[in-house]
């Protein structure tokens, strides 16, 4: 829409900004509109990902609503949403303390209050039909005097588990993995003599294969004389005690957030500095010769022409993260109870190891939808605003 | 003027320190490798408590290789994996180097939808649909040398086209095209210039970074393939260098013939890295804030 | 026309003495043993010798690593892909014999009459599949250890109790000789935790299945032996008699032999390294909980596969393989338990008075199959979870609920596994 500024001679300098933008946009959506030329580029790649990648996942989501095992001769039953209500389904109860005859509380050895034991409701009781089978989730005392325990249950406990150390890692590893990397690239990004040389090894760990670096990140974390036992007990002089890292509920997932972080950088350095190469020389001499600081080239120089990196990085980071696998496998199976459990391993453990394909499936679509969710809100949040 | 060259220098060295210290880091795990294959396994185990892991130090000898030829036909699964990683790249990088063009510079009707649907694949695992795609790859038709026939099993060709296009690499390219200066391209349109000739003549040679970037990503990937061949590939003939790698996992492991099968195998990962990493500089000019 | 004639007299010839070369049959094998030196320079003079014993059939052998043989063949079977012979885990046995990739062993059962029990894979009263060998779990310590700590040796007859069991551990650990005193092998993770751990649970009286119906774990893993097992288990680890599963892989392969843990619960495999490293290692039957002492049994066995055009030459060739002599040959090579005493008679390490003699005796003695049943990949997985919790500290008796319920809705999802 072209708005009329007089008789059509030049536009006057009253000329709102936003009708030359349009009319810019406008003549480039012209010149560069060619559906032919579109479709034709993309669609050797596209079909091949429809073949492959697409059409495949359909057949999973298919399996999802089914109870497909992986080998069995029984023909496929078609389930609905059982494996997804199997996966999802909470409940609550409220438990009383136990009590003697005269009505007050009994207390364990440990001084804490005495509950029944929750099996005693979720097996075989039909006064409960809604929780049968569930365990426990997690609870918190409430009501007068704080003795009564509100218990949140879950049919699939490990999965909820999953879901929480999952989302843990993304929420820490992506911003630090992310900016790491960038720290990294910019490090990396001197013209120094040799910088070729620590570009090349810092790129090392992303190409180590795991077997070597799960079986040295072991020695590590090892609890009784691994290395960095070892080097925090030398650094504090005997102070801190050596830490059974991968053995602890409490630091297991931490050491497996370490460990990831350390290999991926370099992964995620390297499409960093493709993106800065993009930003024009010519931008950086200009600062220079205006006298800008460090920290100021890098905020209205280096971070503004790193927007499409920094969104590609992002997205890439958040998706891999919510694909952690590897580094649990070969370390902790999902262990010490559950704390380093994650959705990809349950998918795999559940359509693999246990050969349920259908519910291996479900999981695989659930994680699809969540982080789909993100990656959406992700988009919204940094996208170009004109 | 000496006080600020002698300042100059001293900035240079705390850089170089700063890079080594971060670069010691990054490094350990290689030297452990290389250093554990010239070891005999026992002493390699217990060197693993200390800084001897690092060391050359003990009964050195080369002879954890020469068993390593022995228990398996590593060689056979070397050129395996260069065969397919190889032709993966080369189609990947053109196939997904077009698409992303397509989507970063032109317009066309449901280029958001396909967009998001490239994306949205990136959150698929490759477990989830393996065995749809096996089940696929079982039936799929090919006109081979004797004509048309069924089923991709034990091939070249199943471990590298379900591969060639993925959304990560078309990704990249898209965000490094968008990156790229607009004029260049109005420049060649308005001299009447083909979409394949600003694709091929304009872009591409301003794309060394990404394409090197897209190339070493994808190389990992395939090169370190697991998965997919062991379902696909029955015949030691078509084996790739992880599924060889189980061959030394026996009842007593033997980690030295391990560790020099993995020395040998990552030998061309790292040959063709340091090889890309020229074309990681930019061809346009070198960037970067002097010091 | 002369010309023609002698064209036409040549095709015949050469058709007549092609037919016989067309008449021998290939026929397709698959097995584990790839990077095993011994077990494939073995399997390959045995087919040698088949294909020069008979003209029918010869064998064509494909060679699959290990660690990802179950892995590859299930594939193979989903694509529909199996070769006519292939070689199969104990247990892993009946889920493929359900799911229709392995057929019924066309050889009288009366044939492998004196074969060790676990030797035989027998599903629905079917046979299926038959070893070569059996592998058997034991004690593993050194005379001096006992001696040193004043304990009494056990044997097959007089096995140690769960107090004396616990004595000597106890012993062990007081000394301050050894980082640990008892070490189940936490590190090997897989199906070892089920073969290997499995008959504690059965010597308390337990079981991972009811195996009176196969339809349920209901009692049996949750039940009180299974919960008294699961007390003592937990205990091994909260004492701090054995290393938990953060335990390194490599000091499992070799801490008994450096001297790290007093009393090791390892496979006759693992054996032949015990024996080099001291001159007085022993292997001690396994402790009699109260159900009477019990180890693992069942190891790989060949089967023919459904996909085979020739069962009948596919059966031919394991009965060739099954004689006394490549018995005993694969016991001299891997050390593993030979499956019938006259071959063990023949054998390096287990003839009467050699140094593994004891393990023969104890898997005909104490052995107990892992359940048989189709489902058997959800109950080893389910069990193994169940004691990795336990022995960090999860609750016992929720633990083992958790396990039967998610066993018992496997079992219900597939109409109870049966056919």
């Amino acid at each position: 829409m072209i708005f009329p500024s007089g008789s059509g001679a030049v536009p006057g300098p009253d000329l709102p900004q936003t009708d030359e933008k349009v009319t810019i946009m406008q003549r480039e959506k012209s010149l560069t509109r060619s559906n032919g030329a579109g479709w034709g580029f993309a669609l050797p790649g596209f079909g091949l990902m429809v073949a492959f990648i697409i059409l495949p996942f359909f057949f999973a989501i298919w399996f999802s609503l089914t109870n497909q095992r992986l080998i069995s001769p029984n023909p496929t039953q078609f389930v609905g949403l059982s494996n997804y209500t199997q996966l999802l389904s909470v409940g609550t109860i409220l438990l009383e303390p136990e009590r003697d005859e005269n009505g007050a509380t009994l207390r364990d050895d440990d001084g804490e209050i005495a509950y029944p034991r929750l099996r005693n409701f979720t097996r075989n009781n039909p006064d409960y039909p809604k929780i049968q089978g569930m365990r426990e989730w997690f609870s918190w005392q409430t009501g007068p005097n704080d003795e009564l325990k509100r218990v949140i249950l879950a049919k699939d406990v490990v999965f909820m588990r999953a879901l929480k150390n999952t989302f843990t890692f993304v929420i820490i590893v992506a911003p630090l993995q992310a900016g790491l990397a960038l720290l990294l690239a910019l490090l990396i990004n001197q013209r120094l003599r040799g910088i070729n040389i620590y570009r090349a090894i810092y790129f090392m760990p992303v190409v180590i294969s795991i077997v070597v670096v799960a079986f040295l990140w072991r020695l590590i974390y090892d609890g009784n004389n691994g290395l960095l036992n070892n080097l925090l007990g030398a650094i504090s002089f005997g102070v801190i005690e050596p830490v059974d890292w991968l053995g602890q509920t409490s630091t297991a997932l931490g050491a497996i957030i370490g460990m990831s972080i350390w290999q991926a950088v370099g992964f995620h350095m390297v499409i960093w500095l493709s993106g800065l190469q993009t930003i024009s020389p010519t931008l950086y001499e200009a600062a220079e010769l205006e006298g800008s600081s460090k920290w100021q080239t890098f905020r209205y120089v280096t971070w503004p022409g790193l927007r499409n990196t920094a969104v590609l990085i992002l997205i890439v980071i958040t998706m891999q993260a919510f694909g952690l696998f590897a580094q649990v496998d070969v370390m902790t199976n999902g262990g010490p109870l559950d704390s380093t459990q994650t959705i990809v391993f349950q998918a795999i453990e559940r359509g693999y190891g246990k050969q349920d394909i259908s519910g291996g499936s479900a999981i695989s679509v659930l994680l699809f939808l969540i982080v789909l969710s993100i990656s959406l809100i992700q988009r919204y949040l940094t996208r170009e605003r004109s | 003027m000496a006080i600020q060259a002698d300042n100059h220098r001293l900035r240079i060295a705390v850089r170089y320190l700063v890079l080594t210290l971060i670069a010691a880091l990054f490094i350990f795990p290689l030297i452990f490798m290389l250093m554990s294959s010239l070891k005999p396994s026992q002493q390699l185990l217990v060197d693993s408590g200390s800084l001897r892991a690092f060391l050359p130090v003990g009964d050195i000898s080369f002879d954890n290789y020469v068993m390593a030829f022995k228990r398996a036909p590593v060689g056979l699964f070397v050129i395996n994996s260069l065969l397919v990683t190889g032709t993966t790249v080369i189609l990947s990088l053109f196939l997904c180097s077009l698409a992303g063009f397509s989507i970063a510079i032109l317009d066309w009707r449901g280029k958001a939808f396909v967009l998001s649907a490239i994306l949205a694949t990136l959150t698929v695992p490759f477990e989830t649909i393996a065995v749809p795609l096996l089940l696929m790859a079982s039936k799929l038709p090919w006109v081979g040398m004797e004509g048309f026939e069924f089923g991709w099993l034990n091939s070249y060709r199943v471990q590298i086209i379900p591969f060639v296009a993925d959304g990560l690499t078309i990704f990249l390219f898209v965000q490094y095209f968008r990156d790229l200066p607009k004029d260049l391209i109005e420049a060649a349109r308005v001299e009447g210039a083909s979409w394949w000739t600003v694709y091929a003549k304009v872009l591409m040679p301003l794309s060394g970074p990404i394409i090197a970037t897209a190339a070493i990503l994808k190389f990992l990937v395939m090169y370190n393939q697991y998965l997919w061949p062991l379902m696909v590939v029955q015949e030691e003939g078509y084996r790739p260098v992880l599924v060889g790698l189980q061959y030394f996992f026996q009842l007593n492991t033997a980690w030295g013939e391990i560790m020099a099968y993995l020395s040998m195998i990552t030998v061309p990962v790292l040959v063709f890295y340091l090889f890309l990493q020229r074309a990681f500089i930019a061809s346009i000019a070198s960037t970067g804030v002097k010091g | 026309m002369k010309h023609l004639t002698l064209t036409a007299g040549v095709l015949l010839a050469s058709t007549a003495l092609a037919g016989s070369a067309i008449a021998q049959t290939e026929l397709s094998m698959w097995y584990h043993g790839a990077g095993n030196e011994v077990e494939s320079a073995i399997l390959n003079q045995i087919i040698a010798d088949f294909n020069e014993s008979q003209s029918d059939y010869t064998i064509a052998l494909e060679s699959f690593p290990q660690g990802a043989y179950n892995d590859a063949v299930q594939a193979a079977a989903l694509a529909g892909n199996l070769p006519d012979i292939i070689d199969v885990d104990g247990p892993v046995m009946p889920g493929w014999a359900w799911a229709g990739y392995i057929a019924p062993l066309p050889i009288d059962e009366a044939e492998f009459a004196d074969f060790l029990p676990g030797t035989k894979g027998i599903w629905n009263d079917t046979l299926y599949s038959i070893g070569l060998w059996d592998a058997a779990v034991a004690l593993v310590t050194r005379q001096s250890y006992l001696d040193d700590l004043g304990l009494r040796k056990p044997t097959l007859d007089n096995p140690w109790s769960q107090d004396e069991f616990m004595a000597a551990l106890d012993a062990a650990k007081a000394s301050g000789d050894f980082d640990f005193a008892f070490d189940p092998g936490m590190a090997w993770t897989g199906e070892w935790y089920p073969y290997a751990f499995s008959p504690f649970l059965q010597s308390f009286g337990g079981d991972m299945i009811d195996r009176s119906t196969y339809l349920t774990a209901e009692g049996a893993l949750n039940g009180d032996e299974a919960l008294a097992f699961g007390e003592w288990w937990q205990s091994l680890f909260e004492g701090g008699y054995a290393p938990g599963t953060s335990q390194d892989g490599a000091d499992r392969d070799t801490g008994f032999n450096e001297g790290k843990y007093a009393f090791s619960w390892n496979g006759n495999w693992a054996a032949l390294a015990a024996l080099e490293a001291f001159g007085d290692t022993v292997f001690l039957p396994a402790p009699d909980f109260g159900n009477g002492p019990k180890i693992g049994a069942a190891s790989w066995q060949f089967g023919v596969t459904t996909a085979s055009e020739h069962p009948e030459g596919a059966a031919a060739f394991i009965k060739f393989a099954t004689q006394d002599k490549y018995l005993a040959a694969f016991s001299d090579g891997i050390g593993l338990i030979p499956a019938t005493a006259s071959a063990a008679a023949m054998s390096k390490y287990y003839q009467d008075g050699g140094p593994m003699a004891d393990f023969f005796a104890l898997s005909e003695g104490q052995a107990l199959v892992r359940p048989v049943t189709a489902g058997y990949a959800v109950v080893a997985k389910v069990f193994e979870k169940a004691l990795a919790d336990i022995s960090n500290g999860a609750d016992v008796a929720d633990t083992l609920d958790a396990a039967v319920d998610e066993i018992d809705a496997d079992i219900e999802k597939n109409a109870g596994y049966s056919n």
